[in-house]
Parts: C-alpha cells; sequence; structure tokens
C-alpha cells in the first residue's frame, strides 16, 4: 500500500530531474523497471493503461524506421505499443 | 479491504422519482463497457445478433450501437454498446460519450445496469475501469472474457473469490466461441433489479471532502465519486448548462483543484488495491518459460522486410478481390437488370413504364451493382480488425505517415477510403488528436473510392486497349492504378500542405496496445458486411434512385415548346431531305434531348468546361454526378441511349459510337483522361460533404474540401486539356 500514500509528485517527476535513462534508450529484448513518468500529461494515458512505478517493462522491437516501439509490460506480457517520443517519458530504474 | 468503506445512498432510485415512473412497456436498458479489445464488440453481437440498430449519442457523432437480447426467462433487455476505454477519464472524444451517459442519472439513456467485459488475460490492468464503475455506485455484473487466453497462458483465476472482492456476480466466458453466454443471460435477467457493487474500492483525498460535499449537494448526486468525476470533467459534460459548468470551475479554482495530478494518485492507489486482491485471485503456473504466441507472430509481421512484403501482399489481395472477385457477382446483377428492363418493355408502353425502366429500375440497378464490392472490402477490414493485424498497419506505417501530418492511425481510414470516403471518414474517430483527425477527414475522399471505380473502368475501357506491356502488364489494369496513385499521392500532400495551416488544439497521443492475434470470428465479420451494406441500400441508395429518376425526367421533358418545336423542325428536314425511318428517329431524340431541361442546364455551364475538353453533355454528368459519383455512368448512358436502341448496348459502346463534329469519335484518350483525372481529384459526393459536416461540426470543413477539391480538379484537367490536346 506504499503508492497509497504517496502523492502524485513522487509518480511524476519534474523535467528538471536527473537525466535518467529511458524506455527509448533499452536495447531490444532488456528488460527494465518504470520508475518513474516525466510528463504528467502523458503520465494519466500510460497509468490507466498499466505502466505504473515498478512495472517490468521489455524493449521487444522496433518498426523499421526505428519508431514507435514496441514495449511489453508486466507479468501479463502486454505488447503497447508507443512512439520514441512517449517511450521516452517513461524514466527506469538503474 | 473492500468492503464498504461507507455507507451511501444507492444510485438508481431517486431518477424515477424526478421523471415519473417508467412507461410499463419500455425494456431494461444495459450498457455494455469495457477496455479496447477486451471482446466488448464480440459480446454485443452474441447477444443482440442481427437485432442491432446504428444511430447516434445525442449531440455527438459518435455511434450508438443498440440491440435488443433476448435474456433467461422470456425476458428482454436494450443493450448500448459503448467505446473502449481504459478508464472514466476520457482521452479521446468517442470516450466522452461515456462520461455524458454514465454521470447523468437523467439522462434518457442511463442504463439500469453495466456489463463490464474483462479480459481475463490481463485482470489487472481490466479491474483499473471496473473499480471506478463500481465506486459510481452503478449495477453491475463482470463479464470474465477471453478465459481461454488466459488458460493458455496457464493464469487460473479463483471466480469465488473474486465475486466476493467484488461483491457483482462474475461470469466467466468466451465470447467469440459463446462460451458462458447462457450463464450471463440468466444471471442479467436475474440482475435486472440489481442493486449496486457493495465494495468500494477508492476514496477520494480526505481534503477534498468540503470541495465534493458542495457538489453533492448541488446536483443532487448519490456518492463522492461521481462528484469527484463532475470536478474533473464539468468542461466536457454535455448535459450541463452553462452556470453549472461556472459554478463548478469556480468552485474547483477555489479548492485549488488539480485534477491532473489527482488523477495520477487516484490510478496509482487503484493499481495497488487491485494488486493486493489479485494476490488472492489469480495463479500463474507456467510449464515453460516462451514467448506468447502473438509476440512470436510479431516478429515476423513487423519485422523490417517481411513486414512491408506482407502489408504489400495483403493490400494486392484486396484489390485482387475488390477488383477481379467481384466482378462476377457485379456482371450478374447487371445482367439480370438489364433482362427485366427488356422483359417490362417487352410486354408494355407507355411513359410509366419509360420511368419505371429507364428511371426507377435503372437506378436500382445503379444501387445493387455496388454491393458486391462494398461487401468484399468491408469482409477485408473486419477480418484486419478482428484478427489484430490492423494494429500492426499502423505501427509499421506510423512513421511513415507523420511527415504529412497524419499518424499511424491515419492509415486504416485513408484505405477504408479506397471503399468509401463515408465510413472512412467515421472512422477517423478513433484518431484521439484533433489535428491529426481533421487531416484525415479532409483528405481521405481524395482517395479513389469505390463510387469512382464505375467512372475509371468505363473510360479506362473506352481509351485504353485490353492489351499487355512487356506480356504480363495489363494496360488498363496500369492506367487504372496509375490513377489510384494520383489519388493516394494528391491525399498525402494536401496534407502536407494543411498541416503548416492547422493549429494543434491538443496532445496527441499514439500509444496503443496490441490486440493479440486470433483468428476472425465469421459472425462479427457477417454482421459488419451486412451493416455497411444495409447502410449504403438505405443511405446511398436513396439518392441514387431519387437522382436517376430525376434526371430521367430532366432528359425526356424540357422548357415550354422548344422540344415539340425543334422536333417539328427535325420532321420537316427529314421529309425534305427524305432520310430514312431510323435516321429521323435518331435526330428527333438528339434534338429533343439537346432542348430538354438537362440539356439547357450542361449548355449553360458550356463555356466554363470547354476549357478542360468537356461538351454540354458531359457537363450534365458532371452536375447531376454531383450527388454521387457512380450517377455519372447513368447519366452518361442515359444521354447517350436516348436515340439509340435502349439498352442493348452497353454505356462503352454507346460512348464509342459518339462522334464529334468531325465524324470522328468524341472520347479521345486526351479527353478521356481529362475527364479522368477531374474525377480523381473532384468532390463529387453530397454523401461526404454531409458525413464530413456531421463528423467535424461545422461548415467550414466540407465548404473547405468542395472548393479546394474542385480546384484541384479543375485545375489539373485544365492542364491535361490544354497540353495535350
Amino acid at each position: 500500500m506504499a503508492f497509497f500514500r504517496r502523492s502524485a509528485a513522487a509518480v511524476v517527476t519534474s523535467p528538471s530531474a536527473p537525466t535518467r535513462r529511458t524506455a527509448n534508450d533499452l536495447r531490444t529484448g532488456e528488460t527494465a523497471t518504470v520508475c518513474c513518468l516525466k510528463d504528467p500529461e502523458m503520465a494519466l494515458k500510460l497509468l490507466e493503461m498499466g505502466c505504473i512505478p515498478g512495472t517490468q517493462v521489455r524493449l521487444t522491437g522496433r518498426a523499421p524506421l526505428g519508431d514507435p516501439l514496441m514495449l511489453v509490460l508486466g507479468d501479463e506480457e502486454y505488447t503497447l505499443s508507443l512512439r520514441v517520443s512517449e517511450a521516452s517519458t517513461i524514466q527506469l530504474k538503474d | 479491504m473492500a468492503g464498504a468503506i461507507e455507507h451511501e445512498r444507492p444510485a438508481v432510485p431517486h431518477r424515477g422519482a424526478e421523471r415519473g415512473a417508467p412507461a410499463p412497456e419500455r425494456l431494461p436498458r444495459l450498457a455494455l463497457i469495457g477496455n479496447p479489445n477486451s471482446g466488448k464488440t464480440s459480446l454485443f453481437n452474441q447477444l443482440t445478433g442481427l437485432n442491432q440498430k446504428v444511430g447516434n449519442f445525442p449531440g455527438v457523432t459518435v455511434d450508438r450501437k443498440t440491440g435488443v437480447a433476448q435474456l433467461g426467462g422470456q425476458r428482454r433487455a436494450e443493450v448500448v454498446d459503448l467505446p473502449g476505454t481504459y478508464s472514466l477519464y476520457p482521452k479521446s472524444l468517442d470516450e466522452r460519450v461515456i462520461a455524458d451517459l454514465l454521470y447523468n442519472p437523467l439522462a434518457a439513456d442511463y442504463p439500469d445496469f453495466v456489463v463490464v467485459t474483462v479480459d481475463a488475460s490481463n485482470l489487472r490492468r481490466s479491474l483499473l475501469l471496473f473499480s471506478q464503475l463500481a465506486d459510481l455506485g452503478l449495477p453491475a455484473i463482470m463479464a470474465l472474457n477471453m478465459t481461454d487466453v488466459a488458460a493458455e497462458r496457464g493464469i487460473q483465476l479463483d471466480v469465488v473469490t473474486l465475486e466476493r472482492e467484488l461483491g457483482v456476480p462474475v461470469v466467466p466466458m468466451n465470447a467469440r466461441k459463446g462460451v458462458g453466454l447462457a450463464a450471463l443471460r440468466i444471471l442479467m435477467a436475474d440482475r435486472l433489479a440489481a442493486s449496486p457493487p457493495a465494495g468500494r474500492f477508492w476514496q477520494p483525498d480526505a481534503a477534498l471532502r468540503p470541495l465534493l460535499a458542495e457538489i453533492r449537494v448541488h446536483f443532487d448526486l448519490p456518492n463522492d465519486y461521481l462528484a469527484l468525476h463532475y470536478a474533473h470533467q464539468f468542461r466536457q459534460l454535455h448535459f450541463l448548462g452553462e452556470a453549472d459548468q461556472e459554478f463548478l470551475q469556480v468552485l474547483t479554482e477555489r479548492a485549488g483543484f488539480d485534477s491532473m495530478a489527482q488523477q495520477a494518485a487516484e490510478t496509482v492507489a487503484r493499481y495497488a488495491h487491485i494488486n493486493e486482491l489479485l494476490l488472492e485471485v489469480v495463479t500463474v503456473t507456467r510449464t515453460e518459460r516462451r514467448e506468447p504466441a502473438s509476440n512470436r507472430i510479431d516478429k515476423v509481421l513487423t519485422h523490417r522486410v517481411f513486414g512491408y512484403l506482407i502489408f504489400l501482399a495483403v493490400l494486392f489481395l484486396l484489390f485482387q478481390a475488390i477488383f477481379a472477385w467481384a466482378q462476377y457477382p457485379m456482371d450478374m446483377i447487371d445482367q439480370g437488370i438489364s433482362a427485366l428492363s427488356a422483359a417490362i418493355q417487352e410486354r408494355f408502353h407507355g411513359p410509366l413504364v419509360r420511368l419505371l425502366t429507364e428511371g426507377v429500375i435503372a437506378g436500382l440497378g445503379g444501387v445493387l451493382i455496388f454491393i458486391p464490392q462494398i461487401a468484399l472490402l468491408f469482409a477485408f477490414l473486419a477480418v484486419l480488425e478482428e484478427t489484430g493485424y490492423m494494429a500492426r498497419v499502423t505501427f509499421l506505417m506510423d512513421k511513415l505517415m507523420r511527415p504529412f501530418g497524419l499518424s499511424g492511425k491515419s492509415v486504416v481510414p485513408l484505405i477504408s477510403g479506397l471503399a468509401c470516403a463515408v465510413p472512412a471518414i467515421m472512422g477517423a474517430r478513433t484518431i484521439e488528436s484533433w489535428k491529426d483527425r481533421m487531416l484525415t477527414i479532409f483528405v481521405t475522399p481524395l482517395m479513389s473510392c469505390s463510387a469512382r471505380i464505375p467512372v475509371y473502368t468505363v473510360l479506362v475501357a473506352l481509351v485504353v486497349p485490353d492489351e499487355s506491356w512487356l506480356g504480363i502488364f495489363n494496360m488498363r489494369g496500369l492506367v487504372l492504378m496509375g490513377l489510384y496513385l494520383l489519388g493516394l499521392s494528391s491525399a498525402l500532400l494536401s496534407a502536407l500542405v494543411l498541416k503548416t495551416v492547422l493549429k494543434a488544439r491538443e496532445r496527441s497521443y499514439f500509444i496503443m496496445e496490441f490486440p493479440v492475434y486470433r483468428w476472425p470470428r465469421w459472425k462479427n465479420v457477417g454482421l459488419t458486411i451486412v451493416e455497411k451494406v444495409k447502410a449504403f441500400i438505405f443511405q446511398a441508395g436513396k439518392v441514387i434512385i431519387a437522382i436517376s429518376v430525376l434526371l430521367w425526367v430532366l432528359a425526356s421533358y424540357g422548357p415550354g415548346q422548344r422540344q415539340a418545336q425543334a422536333a417539328a423542325q427535325v420532321q420537316q428536314q427529314a421529309t425534305a431531305q427524305r432520310w430514312p425511318a431510323v435516321e429521323t428517329e435518331r435526330r428527333v431524340a438528339s434534338a429533343r434531348l439537346e432542348t430538354s431541361y438537362a440539356g439547357t442546364f450542361g449548355h449553360l455551364i458550356e463555356p466554363a468546361i470547354r476549357p478542360l475538353g468537356f461538351d454540354w453533355k458531359i457537363g450534365i454528368a458532371l452536375l447531376t454526378s454531383f450527388a454521387a459519383r457512380e450517377v455519372f455512368v447513368g447519366t452518361m448512358s442515359t444521354i447517350y441511349s436516348v436515340g439509340q436502341d435502349a439498352d442493348l448496348g452497353t454505356v462503352q459502346q454507346k460512348l464509342a459510337s459518339e462522334k464529334d463534329a468531325q465524324g470522328q469519335p468524341f472520347f479521345t484518350p486526351v479527353r478521356a483522361l481529362s475527364l479522368l483525372v477531374f474525377y480523381v481529384f473532384a468532390m463529387q459526393c453530397m454523401s461526404t460533404l454531409a458525413v464530413t459536416y456531421r463528423e467535424t461540426k461545422s461548415w467550414r470543413w466540407p465548404l473547405g474540401q468542395l472548393v479546394y477539391m474542385t480546384g484541384l480538379a479543375y485545375a489539373a484537367s485544365l492542364f491535361v486539356w490544354q497540353l495535350f490536346s
């Protein structure tokens, strides 16, 4: 229930936070854990699609021109397709 | 934890009191709601079958599909299919419909209860929407769908615990195959007097209580959560008056209500709760750790080389279907109509019989002839949609479309535009971004739709020899392809130009979920075909038959005595020069047409279209085919059949026998090309303009399309005729 008491500000960091790796920096096949979401408005969409902090994401591939990309999320292993601009708002844990 | 935290008033009862008791014959109403790809449409089709109606949600342009479902125990209920959504916070126009429906207990459409379709293989995400609905206090049944996919993945669900925790009935099912449907029907009949779920998943922050209490009192709302949604969404709720919106604006501003932060906190808190709940419900036993089949298929279908090759192959197949396969049923319809006309004309005579055969039946034939193509194209699109491949097409095409200001989501409407711009423009609703959507709507009519096919095929067959180039490429096929490419490139370039003019109003998202690959359900495909064909016959069909009859009248009668005078004049000449009877008859008919209303019309605009190589006869066809492009062929046929042995020759033969002043064939290749190019670009379709108006809620867009496309067509034809003739 830790998330329960966390304020929204902890989930959505300000853009000035130290630069972390984002989902766009993943190599194909690499798995990482979502740390936080950079863009408050985009975060709402990502959150409701299940991309919440603590979720595992795996980059399974990119469209032939490098954009958009495919992320497999969570234990359920469902695939989201998102643009580079959108994926780079997903910051990863080190 | 899922127990009632606070006892709140039930959501439903107070509405009966305000509206008066519902009429006794009113069917109970239930709404289907769920995530995209959770099998909602399959369930809707299974419940209602052919008992479906497509209408509109009040005030907006989102399709409202309703049907009557036969429930257990001879009871029936009206089912409303709501757009797929991930949460109750709308991110697109479609999703706003849900808020308008569910937040207003006084709405005419307000459901007695909701059936929530939930993807069993992704329960965590599906439960987010469910938990929001539960907190609104809506009586609900959960249709736990796609249990087959879950089982395949080794996911076991404890339905009894789930039911207990959620406080609503849960029906495991496979809507595609109809498994669990009987149980659901019985349950729905049982639940018609359902009470809201007992569970509360989440409570708004205590700091918001005073604000929410005030909203609750003002609008007489049954619970805090509904009040919270008013605070979040009042700007988009159509049923609120200006005064109410003003009230909420002041209230939320005073309370320092931060909608975005609140939403984020709510979603995160809900997921935390759901995760806990699922610990007790879900067990995953995986025999072997391997990727789901869908992910493996994706490796091929979205491959950098094979992905495009396969997409091209799919497009090729689609074109084969429209052009080659559809030909057989089309020929049969054509011959059937001709035979019917001939049979009637053989037995009966008189002006009414001519009205029937040359007006009504000819028009009916013009409508029916399109059914094979429309059915085949929508069958294809439905299969692509059903299998989940359409989402991958979006993925593959996004980067390619973006330089033109379009998104991967524009590909589907644009491709659908090859069948008909009307459904295609309606299909653009799935594009969340306003700018992308407007661009797509604006340029879609430039894609060569199926109504242009008759114009193309008649003119191409008229001037292009049926020969092969290099032994493999059919010349006619090549020209046809060129016309399609011309349409496509003009659509893309127009988007590019418009992109710079248009300013975006809102954020655009591309994020979407890839549905797992499935075999298509033929029932769903069949229902799509029936729906589209019906829409075409009853909407476009009416216009076509009406125009056909009107045309016949215009071409057969003329102002004052001019027709009679012209006929008499020709008769005199005939007597003087001793023409044979057949020749006289032909010339009389020709004179009558030229002095008819239609002829007068054509002559009137001839000066404007002469620089394009068109004469008054084509002028008539241009005017009448403004109603719908395919009317062009009918008009040409009517105009050129007057004076020839009606119904004996094809349109092609009639056109080919037309001679110019020097006695040379009138339809030279350049003249035909000029006409073809005109039809590639011109906005010759009332229905498209009407649907653009409906979708954009402004005359600016359809008028813009009309002016832009007609201008483009005029310029292109002028270019062709002046340069090459």
